[in-house]
């Protein structure tokens, strides 16, 4: 115990971290929550002296902007997708792992690679991977004799009576893995081309963010997981054996259970992660987000940063709140569930 | 069922590679009759547990065989071999209650929902924790914890049960009434049981038979009277009894035997150094007696009393003697107590092999020799002492096993200490 006299010294060594905190985490969260419940502040005019009215206007703007929708499905579906197979993949992997004893440290060491590369940088190579270059034209005739068998699009037939169209052509690891199979090449992040009016369809760009979400999140889920596993005391499975507890039965039975704590954690830590995606989206798809209009990948935290940019601090600081409120909802949900499911 | 373990060796290799090999188990060689309970008896790290668990089949054994009845198990998967086997920290799943627990093994063989729910009561009824069938393993006290591990290991009617030092995490008092319950539930199977301790008293108090263990090495199998009355050497002798046996410098010439100058009694055996093992009940205490120590204290201890005393033959820092409470001492001038020994307590062992000598035994035949077990009775008068050579005078030849493990040990110790000179260098 601290002496009481002595107290001061204590809160003297805490002060510099105290500070920092107060500047960067507690002062930010009251302005905001400041902020957005001032109708129509904006910074500039704020520092000049100018007043605003309280009110809720603020949320009703962002609740009833049509893009708000969009952000809000886009962000819920990406959750939805991305955590429970991230999961699974990761308890299946450090399952694995675990068994492994000859080159599981430098597995381990592999499979932590995402986590402590840059997004953005890893955002450019996936779009690399899925890239689409374009189009290449072809004379249908001449390309379906010499076995063509990839889709050909725009047919127009020229003064002579030739008939042309357009091939897609790619140079992105993925398309040329579903080219060897004969499968005609998607354009999965809006690259290039204008098959199809030049955009590519929701699904695709749902699609690659869900390889990538659940590929960067594997890591740390990995190592939660096997960390957990490894704090598992192996007479529980010397004991299953001895019963004659088949494998799956053991992992459903015993592994997941005694896992449970870990998988609650990494759950919620997942939501709450998805809930914030933005970064990753810029890093493949680049500020645009996706295409425009219905194709979009607009999230949330998207749509926060675009008020920012438009100086909309109201609006940014109320989608900041709302975003909050979800996530605490979706961590309660969790939180409820887990007491019921969950064996500490 | 009975078990055969027929030369069961393992041996662990070093991780690291520098070549130096554990060999935890050696040459094990026994026949468990079936539905009898066997105390596996040792120091830590002799290798009672990795016997045990290669009779389970969770580990592999380096060489040598396991029957089951007549079946050859050696090389069935644990989950084939039929064993219920109780961890030493019970491993009873956190997340299961007891029921769950107990009904895992049950679920796993696909039975019957009815028939699992009567197995599992008729388990839990056997070890008393019907009333605690919904609690989990964390609301329950060691004692039940440890019965609900027996009940687990018992529903599935195993053929053989294995259990790995259950009593070590209780209090001395539950450890007691647990260690007489095992006995009951085992006698109400009749399930062939193999108890694994490092509590000598323990496996003495319960088992039909025990197996003495050092450093992977089987020393002596016997019932446990026998055992304590008749220990194939030093090692042996001192790791049973409590409290422990008094060893003494001694030497034998012209088939005499000494403790320091104190001439002890005849001893027909080659002259050599020696150690004597005396029993603490083997004392006797006589003014005119045959051993003389320096007496130090005395501490009663209701019915018995314990004279405790030095001697500078003594190995052990104290003797420690025990005699009648009402017997009055008188030490002398000089302050010694003078002792006869009860020569069925008394027990000597050859310096260097720490083998046990027998009176009338030459060392150069002595694997052919008859092994003396049953003790001459109890009361002895102090003026039959001297006349009275040794044990192996009773006219009683000891049993083929014995004399047979006898030759075994011997060879594996000389093997040992050559081995152990080995690594010296
Ligand atoms: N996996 C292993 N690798 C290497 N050596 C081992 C391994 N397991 C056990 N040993 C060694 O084998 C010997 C016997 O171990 P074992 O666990 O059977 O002892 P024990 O008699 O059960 O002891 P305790 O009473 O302490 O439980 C010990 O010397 C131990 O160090
Ligand atoms: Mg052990």
């Amino acid at each position: 115990m601290v002496d009481s006299k002595q107290q001061w010294k204590a809160w003297l060594y805490l002060l510099p971290a105290l500070i920092l905190l107060a500047v960067f985490t507690v002062y930010p969260i009251i302005n905001t929550v400041r902020i957005s419940i001032l109708e129509g502040y904006k910074p500039l005019a704020a520092i000049g002296g100018e007043r605003y009215p309280l009110g809720i206007g603020n949320f009703t703007k962002v609740i009833s902007y049509k893009g708000f929708t969009t952000c809000l499905t886009n962000t819920l579906l990406l959750c939805v997708l991305t955590v429970p197979i991230s999961c699974f993949l990761a308890l299946l992997v450090s399952v694995c792992l675990n068994s492994i004893n000859r080159l599981g440290k430098v597995l381990q060491t592999i499979y932590f690679l995402p986590y402590v590369t840059n997004t953005i940088a890893i955002g450019m190579v996936f779009a690399m991977m899925f890239n689409i270059v374009g189009l290449k034209q072809v004379n249908v005739a001449e390309y379906l004799s010499t076995g063509g068998q990839y889709t050909i699009y725009n047919i127009y037939t020229d003064v002579n009576g030739e008939k042309w169209g357009f091939v897609a052509q790619s140079w992105g690891i993925i398309n040329n893995l579903l080219q060897l199979f004969g499968i005609n090449p998607v354009n999965w992040i809006n690259s290039g081309g204008n098959i199809n009016g030049g955009s590519s369809t929701y699904v695709a760009n749902i699609a690659v963010m869900v390889v990538y979400i659940v590929w960067n999140a594997l890591p740390f889920k990995i190592l939660i997981l096997l960390g957990g596993l490894q704090s598992v005391n192996k007479q529980y499975y010397d004991a299953a054996k001895i019963d004659g507890t088949s494998r799956v039965r053991t992992f459903w039975r015993i592994t997941v259970p005694l896992l449970s704590p870990m998988l609650a954690y990494v759950i919620i830590t997942g939501f709450i992660g998805g809930f914030k995606e933005y970064s990753s989206i810029v890093g493949i798809f680049g500020e645009g987000m996706g295409p425009s209009g219905n194709g979009s990948l607009q999230t949330i935290v998207g749509y926060i940063y675009d008020a920012l940019k438009t100086d909309s601090y109201g609006t940014a600081s109320a989608a900041s709140l709302i975003l909050f409120g979800i996530i605490l909802i979706v961590t309660l949900i969790n939180l409820y569930v887990s007491s019921k499911k969950v064996h500490y | 069922m009975k078990v055969v373990l027929k030369n069961l060796t393992k041996i662990f290799q070093s991780r690291n590679g520098n070549g130096k090999e554990v060999i935890a188990v050696n040459n094990f060689d026994f026949e468990i009759p079936d539905g009898k309970l066997i105390g596996l008896l040792g120091p830590s790290g002799c290798g009672k547990s990795t016997t045990l668990f290669m009779i389970s089949g969770l580990l592999k054994q380096s060489s040598g065989q396991i029957f089951f009845g007549d079946d050859d198990v050696t090389n069935l998967p644990a989950e084939k071999r039929g064993v219920g086997l109780v961890f030493q920290n019970y491993a009873l799943y956190p997340h299961m209650t007891v029921k769950q627990n107990i009904m895992f093994p049950l679920q796993n063989q696909k039975m019957p929902k009815a028939e699992i729910m009567q197995r599992v009561v008729e388990a839990a009824k056997l070890v008393q924790i019907d009333e605690l069938l919904d609690r989990k393993p964390s609301e329950l006290s060691g004692g039940q914890q440890q019965r609900v591990a027996i009940a687990r290991a018992l529903v599935k009617s195993p053929n053989v049960l294995l259990l790995d030092e259950p009593l070590s995490n209780l209090d001395a008092r539950l450890r007691l009434q647990t260690r007489e319950e095992i006995r009951r539930i085992q006698r109400d199977t009749n399930v062939t049981t193999i108890f694994v301790t490092h509590d000598q008293e323990e496996a003495m108090s319960i088992s039909d038979l025990i197996v003495v263990m050092k450093l992977g090495v089987v020393q002596q199998i016997d019932e446990p009277q026998k055992v304590y009355d008749n220990p194939v050497n030093l090692f042996v002798a001192k790791f049973l009894g409590t409290p422990p046996i008094n060893v003494f410098r001694g030497k034998i010439e012209n088939k005499t035997l000494y403790i320091g100058d104190e001439k002890i009694m005849k001893f027909d055996h080659d002259d050599q150094e020696v150690y004597v093992g005396i029993r603490p009940e083997g004392f006797i205490v006589n003014d005119k007696g045959v051993l003389s120590t320096k007496f130090v204290s005395r501490e009663v201890m209701g019915r018995d009393s314990s004279v405790v005393s030095k001697s500078d033959a003594s190995e052990t820092p104290i003797i420690r003697s025990i005699v009648d409470s009402d017997k009055v001492i008188n030490p002398d001038e000089n302050g010694m107590v003078h002792f006869d020994i009860k020569p069925n307590k008394i027990f000597v062992f050859n310096r260097e092999t720490e083998e046990r000598l027998l009176s009338g035994v030459n060392t150069k035949n002595a694997e052919e020799a008859p092994v003396a077990e049953t003790p001459v009775e109890e009361t002895v008068t102090t003026e039959e002492i001297p006349e009275v050579v040794d044990a192996s005078e009773a006219p009683v030849e000891a049993p083929k096993k014995t004399t047979t493990k006898k030759t075994t040990t011997k060879k594996t110790v000389a093997k040992k200490t050559t081995k152990n000179a080995e690594e010296e260098k």
